[in-house]
């Protein structure tokens, strides 16, 4: 049997057998030092990740985080499907808010196509961003407490976000994987019960966050091992490029929806609150903080639901489909969307556009070539940018430290590893 | 939380379309001015420049690219590198004096000015200078395109393939790698049952 060997190193790993000292074969490594391999297959880990820690005694002196366990090829794939095509697979990159993902994508393209979506569409989507928010900052609070032993909190987080599963499953027919959007507006209206579904959902959310709180906030294990656990600064944040609450938890003021609205998101009032410690703690307060800011937007959005279209006019959406059986023009029209070969023709160019997902910026960077194919599908993945600083983050850090503040960032591997 | 009566919050929504819509122009003016900065220090390296759906374009030459990258970051002040990829233009129609290009997202956290930097690497000798120094995000996604592309950072702390196994061979993002197809997997070690051990 041939040695099996280190991936990230190729060098063969260490046979040692348990109660003998693990002969490290790291060049420049201390006598004291260990090698730890953690993940990818660990609870712990959400998702497929793996770090490599060197250790001595229980602290971090060097983490490599290693990834692409969970590498699907998403990019290679947007250059052979059409444009809705590919908004199905926007639903597997980040899998706790799918929502998010299918609106920036559809975004994206109608920023290329040059088009705006109906009022209804935007209030639709900016309802169902929020409500996706709102579920995914519910369990990163949750799993942050699994990770420090505090299953309830957990448990409760679980059973509001089925709530919100409950409403997407009402509004798309998924519950994980929606695929609601299309270019230039829905796949279906609203149905009537989801503004009454919602308000009951807002009704209850005050409760659970009292009640995380409550567990959490003051909570002595809970507070000793995330206040000044895994410390970034603002310059720090900046250089890595992070982005959303865990950037806003260091005291970057940056917030998509603000500085540059899309969906009419200028139209909505809320705040975008910021915390300045930068650890671990902060990031669990900038996620609670951020919930009270979406229920504010859900609330106003249902305040003012417009009625009309959800989707945009023109040749890029389907027609009605009693046209399709009686007019001719419509009968072709719905043939040049839905035919093999055929499908929304873009206009030749190249755009990034950025929408502030529950992770932070996504942004889709895209190339059309003219034809209904993508020429280039980029996805600027936060959990990328926010992960690379791992190592940095973990420096002089535990093991145990390691965990919390992995769970803190809230890293989702398809998003991540694409 | 209060709630404004429907008209009220027409007339408020109203008001914030009109003073979004007059900030995205004022935007997209500093952009076309700090494009006009930019440009003026790249001098001659600049090879082109273009204005599409309000994003501002710049096209410079390899050489003067790490140049203008720590011109941003020091002098115009974009402290973010919001994305970083590559681009295969193989099979796309249009000016493109090399076969892949490299496309910088930069921002600035100031009033979020975007700009969009685009630099050509050879197709024969596909290498270019490292932005991590100019911004540490730059580390994981410079990987990513050596992963997916084949291009080389010159300067990288640590180039070796980040989502792919390091004995992958071949560049898959690229045009002429097929959608399907086999023979990589020849290069992974087989083990059979019995062999496996505890290691």
């Amino acid at each position: 049997m041939s040695p099996a060997s280190d991936q990230l190193s190729g060098k063969p790993i260490s046979q040692a057998p348990f109660g003998e000292r693990a002969i490290s074969l790291e060049p420049g490594l201390d006598e004291k030092d260990m090698v730890l391999n953690f993940g990818p297959q660990h609870p712990a880990c959400h998702g497929t990740l793996r770090m490599v820690m060197t250790l001595d005694g229980e602290r971090i002196r060097k983490l490599e985080p290693d990834i692409g366990f969970l590498h699907t090829g998403f990019e290679k794939l947007g250059e052979s499907r059409t444009w809705n095509q590919f908004i199905v697979v926007t639903d597997r990159m980040n899998y706790l808010s799918a929502m998010s993902n299918n609106i920036g994508f559809a975004c994206a393209v109608e920023e290329l196509l040059g088009i705006e979506v109906p009022p209804r569409a935007q209030a639709i989507r900016v309802l169902m961003a929020e409500m996706s928010r709102i579920s995914d900052h519910i369990l990163g609070i949750g799993l942050q407490g699994m990770d420090l032993g505090a299953f309830t909190a957990m448990l409760w987080a679980f059973i509001e976000r089925e709530k919100v599963y409950d409403v997407f499953e009402l509004t798309s027919g998924g519950r994980l994987t929606t695929s609601y959007t299309r270019v230039g507006g829905l796949a279906f209206d609203l149905p009537e019960e989801v503004p009454h579904r919602c308000r009951r959902f807002l009704d209850r959310i005050d409760a659970l966050l009292e009640d995380v709180e409550g567990m959490l906030s003051h909570n002595r294990i809970f507070t000793e091992r995330t206040q000044g656990v895994g410390v970034f600064t603002k310059d720090q944040v900046l250089t890595y490029g992070w982005t959303g609450p865990i950037a806003r938890a260091s005291g970057v003021q940056r917030d998509v929806r603000r500085d540059t609205p899309y969906l009419g998101y200028e139209t909505y009032d809320f705040e975008v609150p910021t915390h300045e410690e930068g650890d671990v703690y902060a990031r669990y307060k900038q996620r609670l903080a951020e919930i009270r800011e979406s229920c504010k937007i859900v609330q106003q959005v249902l305040d003012r639901m417009p009625a009309g279209e959800i989707n945009a006019l023109g040749k890029v959406t389907l027609p009605d489909r009693d046209e399709v059986y009686t007019q001719m023009e419509s009968l072709i029209h719905h043939f040049m969307l839905e035919m093999p070969g055929h499908g929304v023709q873009v206009p030749v160019g190249e755009v990034y556009h950025a929408t502030e997902s529950p992770n932070g910026e996504l942004g889709w960077y895209l190339i059309s070539d003219g034809t209904a194919v993508p020429y280039k599908v980029h996805v600027r993945s936060p959990s990328l940018y926010n992960y690379a600083s791992m190592g940095e983050l973990c420096q002089d850090h535990l093991i145990g430290d390691a965990v919390a503040v992995m769970s803190s960032l809230n890293i989702i591997a398809g998003e991540l590893d694409r | 939380m209060s709630r404004l009566p429907t008209a009220d919050l027409e007339a408020f929504a109203r008001q914030r379309r009109e003073g979004a819509r007059a900030a995205a122009e004022r935007r997209f003016n500093r952009e076309k001015e700090l494009g006009d900065r930019a440009a003026e220090f790249a001098g001659q390296a600049l090879i082109g420049r273009h204005e599409f759906r309000n994003q501002v374009t710049l096209i410079v030459e390899l050489g003067g690219i790490h140049a203008l990258l720590e011109h941003l970051r020091d002098a115009l002040g974009f402290d973010v590198l919001v994305d970083l990829t590559a681009v295969d233009y193989l099979k796309l129609d249009g000016d493109h004096p090399e076969r892949f290009g490299i496309t910088y997202h930069v921002s600035r956290t100031a009033d979020e000015s975007r700009l969009r930097i685009r630099t050509y690497v050879d197709e024969d000798e596909p290498v270019a200078p490292t932005a991590c120094d100019v911004w540490k995000g730059a580390n994981w996604a410079e990987r990513e395109v050596y992963d997916m592309y084949g291009i080389e950072f010159r300067g990288h702390p640590n180039l070796i393939r980040i989502l792919l196994p390091q004995e992958y061979s071949g560049f898959p993002l690229r045009k002429d790698y097929p959608l399907r197809g086999r023979g990589e997997r020849d290069n992974f070690p087989v083990i059979r049952r019995g062999e496996g051990g505890t290691a």
